[in-house]
This record gives C-alpha cells, sequence and structure tokens, in this order.
C-alpha cells in the first residue's frame, strides 16, 4: 500500500470511529435521560409509565406509614395543589420529614403509585431541594392563574 | 487582631501576585533580566504572606473567635482540636484560601526546582502564574473573605457540618486542591511555550514531571473523595456520577491524555499542538470545576453558598482564560511546528489512540454534567443524567482502551509490526482471557462485566510484567545485579508501569464490587440475625453513648461466617448537640476481598431498628489501584533525567548530570530503547 493510501486509511477509520462513539454517547444520553415532573403533572395524567423520572415537592403532614416489615414506607408527595402516593423500600435519608422538601427517583406505577428507588433529602436542616421548591412554585402560579381566569368571567 | 493581620497579608499576597504576573513576562518581551528575576522572589513573597493569612485563619479557628462570621459558621467550641483545624477549609472561604496557599506552593516550587530553566522561560511560567493567583486571590479578597468580621459576635458557633468531621475529609481537599492547581503548572508551561514559540522536546522534558505530580495528587484527591462518600454518606457508594464528582473526574481524563501526549512531545518532538491543547483544556477544565462548585449552580454537599457575585466572577474569570489561551494558540501555534510521521501501528499511534479515547470520555462526561445545567438556566425544564448514561458511555470506551493498555507500552516508536507484537503476547492473552473468565465463579455465579474486568485487569498486569521481565532479561549480559538493573531502567518506566497495573486493580475491584455486593435494608430486633453475601449479622445490643459533641444510640452487630464469629460492628445514630438532626454513622469491617458494612436506619417499635447491612466484595482493590496509580505519578516524576540540568556555557556539567545525560542519550528513559527482540 502506498503511503497516501495509508494515510486515508487512517483518517477514514478515525472520522468512522469517532462517527460511531458520537452515535453511541447520543444514543445513550437520549435513552437515560430522567425528567422532572410535579405530582400536579401526574395528576394531569402527562407523565410516561414504565418510565424512569424523579418527583419533587413536599412531604405532606401525616401521610408517613410504614409497612409490618418495618421497610417498606408509604407516603405522599405534595405540591400543595395535590398529593401523589409513594411507596419506597429501604431506609429513608436522616433528614426526611414530614413537611420536608423531598425528590424521589422511581416510576408510576398502575393505579398511580409511585415506586421510587431512591429519596433524596438534604443534608442541611434550612434547605429546600430545587426540584421540590420548583413544583410548589408550579401549583401556585397554576392556582393564580385559575383564580385570575375565574375573576375574568 | 488577627483577621485584620490575616486580611492585610491576603491583600500583600495580591499585590505581589501583580507584580509577578506583569514584570516577568514584560522583562521576557524585553531581554530585561533584572524584570526577569522579579518572579521569583515576587513568587516566594507570595506564599509567605498567604502562609500569614492562613495561619491567623487557622489561629482564630483554634481559639474561638465566633467574632470573624466565617469561624462562627463554620466552627464550635465543642469541635475536637484536630477538627477545627481542618475546619479552616471546612467552608467556600476557607477552603478558597487554602487553594490559594497551595497556589502559593506550586510557585514558589517552580521557582525553586527550576533553575536550570533558561531564565526567559522560567519568568514566563512564573510570569502566567502570577495572572492565575490574581484571578484567585482577587476572588478570595473581592467576593469571598474569610475574615469578614461577624457584628456583634455570636456567643456559640455554628458548628462544622458533622459530615465534615471526619478523618477522610482532613486530608481529601489539599490532595484535590494540590492535583488541581498543580495543572497550573502545565498551563503555564504550556502559555510560556506559545508565548516564546519555544515548544520543542526540552519544554516537554520540564513539563512532563509537573504534570505527572499534579495528577498523582488530583489521583490521590477524588480516591480519598469515594473513600469518604463510601462510609460517611452510608448509602454504601462510592461513586455516584454526581456533577460534583464529574467537575473532579473531567480534569483527570484530561490531565491523563496530556500525560500521554506529553511523551509522544518528549521522546518524538510529535503532537506538540495538541500537548499545548490538552494543556489549556485540562486547567480550562479545572476551572470549569471551580465555577460548578463554587458559584451555587449545582447542590451537593461539595456545593457551598449561592452567591451570584461568585458565580459570576468565576464565570468572567474562566471566560477571560479560555478565551485568552485560545486566542494565543490561534495566533502562535503555527510557529511551533508538527512532530515527524509515524506509522499505522507504533507507539505513537497507540498514543494518540489513548488520546482520542480519554478526550471523548471527557466530553461525554461535559455533555451529561452542563446538558441539565443549560436547560435549567434557560428555563427550560429540570432534568438529570443518570449513572446508566456515564455507565453505558463508558463501558463501550474503556474496553479498547484497556486492551490497548497490553499492547502500548511494548511498541516501538515510529513502526512496529503488530503480528509480532501479538505473537509475543499470545500466552498472556490466553492465559488472562481464561483464568478472566473463572475467577468470577470463584466470587459468585457468572457475570459477564465481572469476567471481561478480570481478564482486562489480568491482560494488563501480565504484559506489564512480561514487558519489565524482557527489560530485566535484555540486560542480563551487562551483568549487574537485578537491583542495579532494576535502578537502570528508570523511575519513569518503573512508574508508568506501577501505574498501569494500578489502572488494572482499579478495573477489577470496580467489576466485582458492581458483579457481586449485595445490599439489605431489613428490620433487626435484639437478638435477630440476617445473611447477606454469606455472613451472618446478628443484632447483639442497642445502648446510649455519648461523644465529644453528640449523643448516639448505639448498636453491637455480631458478624458470623459458618458459626464463626468474624467480628464485631459498631453503627451509631448519632445527634450532634449543635443539630436537631440525627446523623447515622457507619461502622464497617475491611478485608482484602471484601467489606462489610452496617448502618443504622431508623428506629422501630419493639426494640429494633431498620439496619442496611452491606457485603462488598473487592471494594479496597478500587482504592488500592488508585493509591498505586498515585506511586506510579509521583515515582516517574522523580526520574533522574527530569533533574538533569541544562548546561550552560559557564558551567561545568557535575559527575551526574554526565551520567544521566548518557544515559538519555542510551535510551534509558521510558521505552525510548528499542524492543527486546528487536
Amino acid at each position: 500500500m502506498k503511503k497516501r493510501q495509508k494515510r486515508l486509511l487512517l483518517a477514514a477509520g478515525g472520522l468512522a470511529g469517532v462517527v460511531v462513539v458520537t452515535g453511541l454517547v447520543l444514543n445513550a444520553f437520549r435513552d437515560n435521560l430522567v425528567f422532572f415532573y410535579t405530582p400536579s403533572d401526574i395528576v394531569a395524567d402527562i407523565v410516561p409509565m414504565e418510565r424512569t423520572f424523579r418527583i419533587g415537592g413536599l412531604v405532606e403532614d401525616g401521610s408517613i406509614s410504614r409497612a409490618e416489615d418495618g421497610v417498606t414506607v408509604h407516603f405522599r408527595v405534595t405540591d400543595t395543589a395535590v398529593a401523589v402516593p409513594v411507596v419506597y423500600h429501604g431506609i429513608l435519608p436522616n433528614l426526611f420529614r414530614e413537611g420536608q422538601g423531598v425528590v424521589a427517583v422511581g416510576s408510576l406505577q398502575e393505579g398511580g403509585v409511585f415506586k421510587a428507588n431512591q429519596v433524596m433529602a438534604r443534608h442541611d436542616e434550612t434547605y429546600m431541594p430545587p426540584e421540590a421548591a420548583e413544583a410548589i412554585k408550579r401549583a401556585q402560579r397554576e392556582a393564580a392563574q385559575t383564580v385570575e381566569h375565574a375573576g375574568g368571567y | 487582631m488577627a483577621a485584620e493581620v490575616g486580611l492585610f497579608a491576603l491583600i500583600l499576597a495580591l499585590l505581589l501576585a501583580i507584580a509577578q504576573g506583569t514584570l516577568p513576562l514584560v522583562g521576557a518581551a524585553r531581554g530585561d533580566t533584572a524584570l526577569m528575576a522579579v518572579g521569583r522572589s515576587a513568587a516566594y513573597g507570595q506564599l509567605a504572606f498567604l502562609g500569614i493569612a492562613y495561619a491567623m485563619l487557622t489561629y482564630a479557628f483554634i481559639t474561638d473567635d465566633f467574632s470573624i462570621a466565617y469561624v462562627a459558621n463554620n466552627s464550635n467550641s465543642l469541635l475536637p482540636i484536630q477538627y477545627k483545624v481542618t475546619a479552616v477549609w471546612g467552608g467556600h472561604e476557607g477552603s478558597l484560601l487554602l487553594w490559594v496557599l497551595i497556589l502559593g506552593l506550586w510557585s514558589a516550587a517552580v521557582a525553586t526546582f527550576s533553575r536550570s530553566l533558561p531564565r526567559e522561560v522560567l519568568a514566563r511560567v512564573l510570569g502566567v502564574m502570577g495572572l492565575v493567583a490574581i484571578g484567585f486571590i482577587g476572588f478570595t479578597l473581592f467576593t469571598s473573605s474569610p475574615f469578614e468580621r461577624l457584628i456583634p459576635a455570636a456567643m456559640e458557633g455554628r458548628d462544622l457540618n458533622p459530615m465534615l468531621q471526619d478523618p477522610g475529609l482532613i486530608i481529601h481537599p489539599p490532595m484535590l486542591y494540590m492535583g488541581y492547581v498543580g495543572f497550573s503548572v502545565a498551563f503555564a508551561f504550556a502559555i510560556a511555550a506559545l508565548i516564546g514559540g519555544r515548544l520543542d522536546a526540552a519544554w516537554a522534558r520540564w513539563s512532563r514531571p509537573w504534570t505527572a505530580v499534579a495528577w498523582a495528587f488530583l489521583t490521590v484527591g477524588i480516591g480519598l473523595g469515594s473513600w469518604w462518600a463510601y462510609y460517611v454518606l452510608g448509602w454504601g457508594g462510592w461513586w455516584f456520577w454526581d456533577p460534583v464528582e464529574n467537575a473532579s473526574f473531567m480534569p483527570w481524563l484530561m490531565g491523563t491524555a496530556l500525560l500521554h501526549s506529553l511523551a509522544v512531545t518528549e521522546k518524538r518532538g510529535g503532537f506538540k499542538n495538541w500537548t499545548v491543547m490538552l494543556a489549556i483544556l485540562t486547567f480550562s477544565l479545572v476551572l470549569l470545576a471551580a465555577f460548578l462548585v463554587r458559584s451555587g449552580v449545582l447542590t451537593s454537599v461539595h456545593a457551598f453558598a449561592v452567591d451570584p457575585d461568585r458565580g459570576l466572577y468565576l464565570l468572567a474569570f474562566m471566560a477571560v482564560v479560555v478565551a485568552g489561551s485560545l486566542t494565543l494558540f490561534a495566533w502562535r501555534a503555527g510557529k511551533v511546528g508538527l512532530g515527524g510521521g509515524f506509522g499505522l501501528v507504533s507507539r505513537e499511534s497507540a498514543l494518540l489512540t489513548n488520546n482520542v479515547l480519554l478526550v471523548v470520555a471527557a466530553a461525554a462526561v461535559l455533555l451529561g454534567t452542563l446538558y441539565p445545567l443549560f436547560l435549567d438556566a434557560f428555563g427550560l425544564g429540570k432534568i438529570s443524567v443518570g449513572p446508566p448514561y456515564f455507565e453505558a458511555v463508558f463501558l463501550p470506551l474503556m474496553l479498547p482502551l484497556l486492551l490497548l493498555l497490553g499492547f502500548g507500552p511494548r511498541l516501538r516508536w515510529k513502526q512496529d509490526s503488530p503480528s509480532e507484537q501479538l505473537w509475543r503476547l499470545r500466552w498472556i492473552f490466553a492465559v488472562s482471557l481464561v483464568f478472566g473468565m473463572i475467577w468470577p465463579l470463584f466470587v459468585g455465579s457468572w457475570s459477564f462485566l465481572a469476567g471481561i474486568g478480570a481478564f482486562l485487569g489480568l491482560w494488563i498486569i501480565g504484559s506489564s510484567l512480561k514487558d519489565l521481565v524482557d527489560r530485566l532479561r535484555l540486560r542480563r549480559e551487562s551483568r549487574q545485579t537485578v537491583g542495579t538493573r532494576v535502578r537502570r531502567m528508570g523511575r519513569s518506566y518503573v512508574g508508568m508501569q506501577l501505574a498501569h497495573i494500578g489502572v488494572a486493580v482499579v478495573v477489577i475491584g470496580i467489576t466485582f464490587v458492581l458483579g457481586y455486593d449485595d445490599e439489605r435494608d431489613v428490620r433487626m430486633a435484639v437478638g435477630e440475625t440476617v445473611e447477606v453475601g454469606g455472613y451472618g449479622f446478628r443484632l447483639d445490643a442497642l445502648e446510649e453513648v455519648r461523644g465529644p459533641n453528640f449523643d448516639a444510640e448505639q448498636a453491637t452487630v455480631s458478624v458470623f461466617r459458618d458459626g464463626q464469629l468474624m467480628t464485631t460492628l459498631r453503627p451509631q445514630m448519632r445527634t450532634y448537640f449543635s443539630q436537631e438532626q440525627p446523623m447515622a454513622h457507619t461502622s464497617l469491617h475491611r478485608g482484602f476481598f471484601r467489606d462489610l458494612y452496617v448502618n443504622m436506619g431508623e428506629e422501630l417499635p419493639g426494640n429494633a431498628w431498620v439496619m442496611r447491612v452491606y457485603y462488598k466484595p473487592f471494594m479496597n482493590w478500587v482504592w488500592a489501584g488508585a493509591i498505586l496509580m498515585a506511586v506510579g505519578g509521583f515515582l516517574a516524576a522523580s526520574d533522574r533525567r527530569y533533574r538533569v540540568r541544562v548546561r550552560r556555557e559557564d558551567e561545568v556539567p557535575d559527575e551526574d548530570a554526565k551520567l544521566a545525560a548518557k544515559a538519555v542519550v542510551k535510551g534509558e528513559g521510558d521505552g525510548a530503547e528499542p524492543n527486546p527482540a528487536a
């Protein structure tokens, strides 16, 4: 093989490699994006089934209950407008409390129960997870809009 | 008093940084020796004043001076003394002071150990480091002074975050910063070369040991961070692909690429522009890491309080550095020239492949880290990119890289025959493949990932050792003892092989712990036993204990294997006096082949707790491998060929230098020598 052909081969090979790798990366990226939804989104039924996503909000007061085995926990996450039932199997973070902001990662089960694989509260007592704050903000904004709307007629 | 002295010292350090960042550069441009000489004295002076500022803050912590806001926020009179000293870097302001102190240390180190550099080069390097120092000291002074007074003074401090009250955290930030800031030296060398238009093998030889040391420190820092997260966070995880972890991992990947590219520049004079580019990119990623962690765009244990000014300052600083150095690159890179050509199968192309894979990996991490931030910043929604993305990307990228790692160091520069190398490694390949596939069966049921990991690990270790042995044999005719022969191979070569073996150990550790760890969240009453990973965990007792600044509920858990008592673990649920919420304190038993790990969750009625019990096989291999890599890096940096002084006309080379120079010519450095069979 001549030197030029060799170089051409090398360049083509390199380019093909880059294209394949870019494709792989972007594909993996698209498949693994974890979207964020609020409890209102879930009730409004715009959330995909069988896909992992995050929800955020406050742990509703008086909603935490433990199953007999001591490890399965049920609670409700609210954005102050609506609340969604969540089930989690395992140890909750140290700062998980009623009325505190919380973010859960998991998927929606039949019957509208959110099955969490991971529950995150923060390690600081005054901290509010941004997702939780966002959920509440959105719910309140919508409520305000509805009121305005009602007032207009 | 301490606060005012500290602040004053910091201001003086800034003034010296301004002198260091301007005068030597002007001197180098004009050929003015007096101005060039300012660089060194300014670097020493800066270090002295930063040291004073740092000592003052430490003094304020030890004496519980709660009239300083930073001390009041991060300390408490009950805090044990060792944590008072380390609480200095427990928050944003103080850790930034540590950062600039370390920058001062690196500057002074360059001034001390680079006496052999031509005057202009040293002046330019110190000048660029001075400019970097202006950026960071200015950032500290103008947006985040740790010496701000609190009026009226607090009666008691708010305490150091309990999660940071841990030995792992005492050394994690200093090591990490040594690494981050160390890359500013490589960056300064690159910029100096662009300004001077001189980028040759000698330049790469000066730059290489600094890069290796910075890289080794960063490796230790990241390893320690992972080690700390593993037992402090209590989730049994050791790497979360959290944006803050990614922030440190990106410069590491890029720095690894830089380290390998420098080898080509030093040995063959090739890849020059590419090497300079990598040095710039590595340091840019360091700045990005500082921005991500310190601007408040991220929320994590590491992220400090939100203050828009800080983010803006860092963003502007990063923009100036990146834009400035890339412009300089575009303007000057043409003058630097390209290296010699090389064949399709050669050491150069192996290193090129290594570089491409590492840079793509860094880019993939960058995409996964920044994309969610961008969307959020522009109000386009909140998303996150989970670990599955990073795992899906890393596996196909690391596979060829690790396979190549077995061949690469054996390939000759310029041109080699692939069939010959394959033939010579055929036994290593076959044996590691067979044993790699069988090994997982001794740990648990067979898994593809663990099989591949074991194969690649054994393959790398095997080919590294074979290469070492081949080189030793080659020297047999010289009738030297084995010790001498090892020494004559050069620390740079031995360090490289050690680091490569470290990679193999990490790979085996990661794939095994991913494949075979066992986790159980379970209700345990006193007297009950649970079985995890073949071990029996029995809760023996629950009791109240009291620590220096906390009360705790402590569980005593006996661990059995085949009816025999292995160890007793004592996890605690601590309530620090300064906090309302309790915090779990993990107890674990480390071993060569497995870790056992118990964490307390929540109290249940009936004298029982929810407990988290883990069996983590090969966990310590991950960190042991990181240590091997770091030791390899330090060893390589200490190679004597880097200490050879450049001969000046007025100087008679001493015996040492002559010997070493001869060694370089004869090719006793890393891999300059021909292959055994050649």
